[in-house]
């Protein structure tokens, strides 16, 4: 079979002293898109989907194996800072906002700080709030491999599971490892979250959100959907049954089913 | 030279079953009974007291957490008590983990306060801790190097700089600093850094000119390792000698070959050198961003293909000091670790972390650890025997590496009150005296003797090596033909 042409290209852009790597593709209106703690796990079928209709911005996330990280990158929020700035710059803002766990935190960070900045925002499985039961799992006690064996409720029955980050091997093993220095360096303690951000996220009262929550998530507990529905009001939720961390890989169908829905 | 007596400490009591199946770090603490453990912590402090009447130099102290191998989990308590009850003997601490202390100003305090106390016999010395000690104390894995430095720099200004003053740092800050217990030695006590080959470490150690001890690593590596502290030490101006470098070994002696090593066996589960490298959970001893890049291809390598043929990275990573991404012009720590580890033990627990395996054989794993000892005798990981056996052995260690410190690491894994006793008396009777005669023969001095980093560099430049592997070498060779001769 024929490889398909590359979907996708790749920008360098500078930011407030970073040189930021930033992944472009599709057609359309543009969609913020912020990747997940493991880093970027490559451009899977979820991405070909929106990126019929939407043009797919991707950054880099600075310290996860393709941006280089600035020293005054120490946290979460600073994150958030970098990328605000970033659609200042590029005159993006307002845009659709898609982040990924870390993403989703990044995502509500953003919003928290300013809404404006956002059309609409859909946040998968976001961490960033402390559950108000149980706990984010430490998957710092986990190897890289385990890590990603986790974010799936089974990885035999998800078909894309052996091609994230290439599939488990040296490579995808080295950039694994260097997503989860940076993400210590970020979110070591408090642990993948901040304790201000549900009291902040009051500002965010009118920006549409949709919140998508695998129902067995043994990575962020699905009861974080309450908190974060608690914390920004008039947000949707959507639980999908029998499915983990990656709604986007899980249940591809669904997931590009609702996105495209919300997003429109 | 400068001899020392070290053990772990261990808590003898944990089953060897419970090692096996979790690792050292992480086994449930039901296991841990605190009225034995008193016990044990007390017979430790008397056995430092002991050592000190039977002629040791130092004695040497360690800290590990949330572990049975080592009870000094607050090594300065053990120090304090040591500084009041012993009279003469240096107390030497490798190390203080600086990295997870959290307050280094409170530590050069504590280290001041011993200091006056024992009447100036304080030595301290520095550690990033190991992996499992981040997670033990909450610190940041991937700020560990960064948080060493910044400490380390804390604690000299405490010592050294008029107070008060500020300090504000990427990682501490402090808005005023001026603590009146400050150490009797001045400007302060000696500073030795143990530590299982890291070239980073080393460097800064030669840049420092503080010694540094090699916690029983294989000889190769480390005769490879002190030739990069002297080309490091030539940059900075001066010529390493003895003084600069010490050397921690394992020795167990009794009154036959045979007895002391059904003795030595036992360390096979208590010592951090082998024990603790064998049964580290890789989660554990690789915690995020705590590895340089290089050490971490290495391991994504070994984790990641199950065929690899790469040595495993944990039989010779993780013991206490952390890091040992040594790779030097010939050798690698791994390709010796394989020397002395079975490879049937490694592939075992690499199938294992691999998830290709969920249960462990505890019986197959324990004649495999007790199958190794043979190779960790022949790379003189351990050196067991009669007075007479071990000091023909301690020869080649000392000629091979000419250290002006030199520690007896002892009494590891669950060896009887008795046994200890016994070992560290024939040690201190009929070992000791002629390891010092060794020593003078070779002419090994001490940092006490002279001044690490004073020694003038050669008029060409180019500065001399210290140590050698042909000593070893030879004594392969020896040893070859005696068994041949015998054989035939």
């Amino acid at each position: 079979m024929a490889e398909e042409p590359r979907q996708w290209r790749t920008d360098v852009v500078r930011v407030a002293g970073c040189d930021l790597t930033v992944l472009k593709g599709g057609v359309g209106k543009p969609v913020l898109i912020l990747h997940d703690e493991l880093g970027f796990p490559g451009w899977l079928k979820w991405n070909a989907a929106l990126a019929e209709r939407r043009t797919l911005i991707i950054p880099m996330h600075p310290g996860y194996g393709v941006t280089t990280a600035p020293e005054w990158i120490r946290n979460v929020r600073d994150l958030a800072g970098l990328y605000s700035i970033l659609l200042r710059q590029q005159k993006l803002a307002p845009i659709d906002v898609l982040g990924f766990s870390l993403g989703g935190w990044i995502a509500a960070e953003m919003a928290a700080a300013n809404p404006d900045q956002f059309e609409r925002m859909v946040l998968v499985a976001p961490a960033g709030i402390k559950p108000s039961e149980g706990e984010i799992t430490d998957f710092f006690q986990l190897m890289a491999p385990d890590q990603l064996r986790a974010t799936v409720l089974d990885p035999q029955a998800t078909p894309e599971f052996g091609q994230l980050f290439g599939g488990i091997g040296p490579q995808a093993f080295s950039l694994m490892e260097e997503a989860r220095a940076q993400t210590a360096r970020l979110a070591w303690q408090p642990f993948m979250h901040n304790p201000s951000l549900g009291n902040l996220l009051e500002l965010v009262d009118s920006l549409p959100t949709l919140l998508i929550w695998g129902k067995q998530d043994g990575i962020v507990p699905v009861v974080s959907a309450d908190d974060y529905k608690r914390a920004i009001r008039n947000a949707q939720l959507v639980v999908f049954d029998s499915c983990g961390h990656r709604p986007e890989v899980e249940m591809l169908d669904r997931f590009v089913h609702e996105t495209r829905n919300f997003l429109g | 030279m400068h001899t020392m007596y070290f053990t772990e400490r261990p808590y003898r009591y944990v089953p060897n079953d419970e090692v096996i199946k979790n690792g050292f770090f992480g086994i449930e603490n039901k296991h841990f009974d605190s009225v034995k453990g008193a016990q044990l912590l007390n017979e430790y402090l008397d056995e430092k007291v002991l050592v000190e009447d039977l002629g040791f130099d130092g004695v040497m102290l360690n800290e590990h957490h949330d572990t049975a191998f080592c009870m000094g989990s607050v090594m300065n308590v053990e120090a304090s008590i040591l500084a009041r009850i012993t009279k003469c003997v240096k107390i030497v601490l490798l190390g203080n983990p600086i990295p997870i202390v959290g307050n280094p100003l409170r530590l050069a305090e504590e280290l001041g306060i011993i200091d006056m106390i024992s009447g100036g016999r304080l030595v301290s010395g520095w550690v990033r801790g190991g992996g499992s000690e981040q997670f033990a104390s909450n610190a940041n894995p991937a700020f560990n190097r960064e948080l060493f430095n910044e400490a380390h720099e804390v604690i000299i200004q405490a010592w050294t700089k008029p107070g008060p003053f500020r300090y504000e740092g990427k990682h501490f800050h402090y808005r005023f600093i001026d603590p009146w217990c400050l150490p009797l030695q001045k400007p302060h006590p000696p500073i030795w850094i143990p530590g299982l080959l890291s070239p980073e470490t080393v460097e800064w150690c030669a840049q420092h000119r503080y010694p540094y001890v090699a916690l029983a690593t294989f000889l190769e590596p480390t005769v490879e390792l002190w030739n990069f502290y002297r080309d490091a030490a030539a940059k900075e101006g001066y010529q390493v000698g003895p003084e600069n470098f010490g050397y921690l070994q394992k020795v167990y002696v009794a009154e036959t070959d045979e007895k002391a090593r059904e003795i030595a066996k036992q360390d096979m589960f208590g010592g951090a050198g082998i024990g603790y490298s064998l049964f580290g959970r890789p989660q554990f001893m690789f915690p995020p961003g705590y590895n340089s890049k290089a050490a971490t291809a290495r391991i994504a390598r070994q984790f990641s293909d199950p065929d690899s043929s790469e040595g495993s990275p944990w039989a010779s990573l993780g013991n206490p000091g952390g890091n040992s991404a040594a790779k030097t012009n010939g050798q690698t720590h791994e390709e010796s670790a394989r020397e002395s580890v079975s490879s049937a033990q490694v592939d075992h627990r690499s199938a294992v972390w691999q998830d290709r395996e969920k249960s462990v054989d505890v019986a197959a794993v324990r004649k495999q650890v007790f199958d190794a000892f043979p190779q960790v005798e022949h790379s003189m990981q351990v050196i067991c025997g009669t007075p007479d056996t071990v000091i023909k052995k301690l020869r080649v260690v000392l000629e091979c590496l000419r250290p002006g410190i030199f520690a007896f690491w002892q009494n590891d894994g669950p060896i009887s009150k008795e046994d200890r006793l016994n070992n560290i008396r024939l040690i201190a009777k009929e070992v000791l005296p002629a390891v010092r005669q060794i020593g003078k023969e070779l002419n090994l001095t001490s940092p006490f003797e002279v001044a690490p980093g004073s020694r003038p560099l050669p008029a060409s430049g180019k500065p001399e090596s210290v140590g050698s592997i042909e000593p070893l070498l030879r004594f392969r060779e020896r040893e070859g033909e005696r068994v041949g001769a015998a054989a035939r």
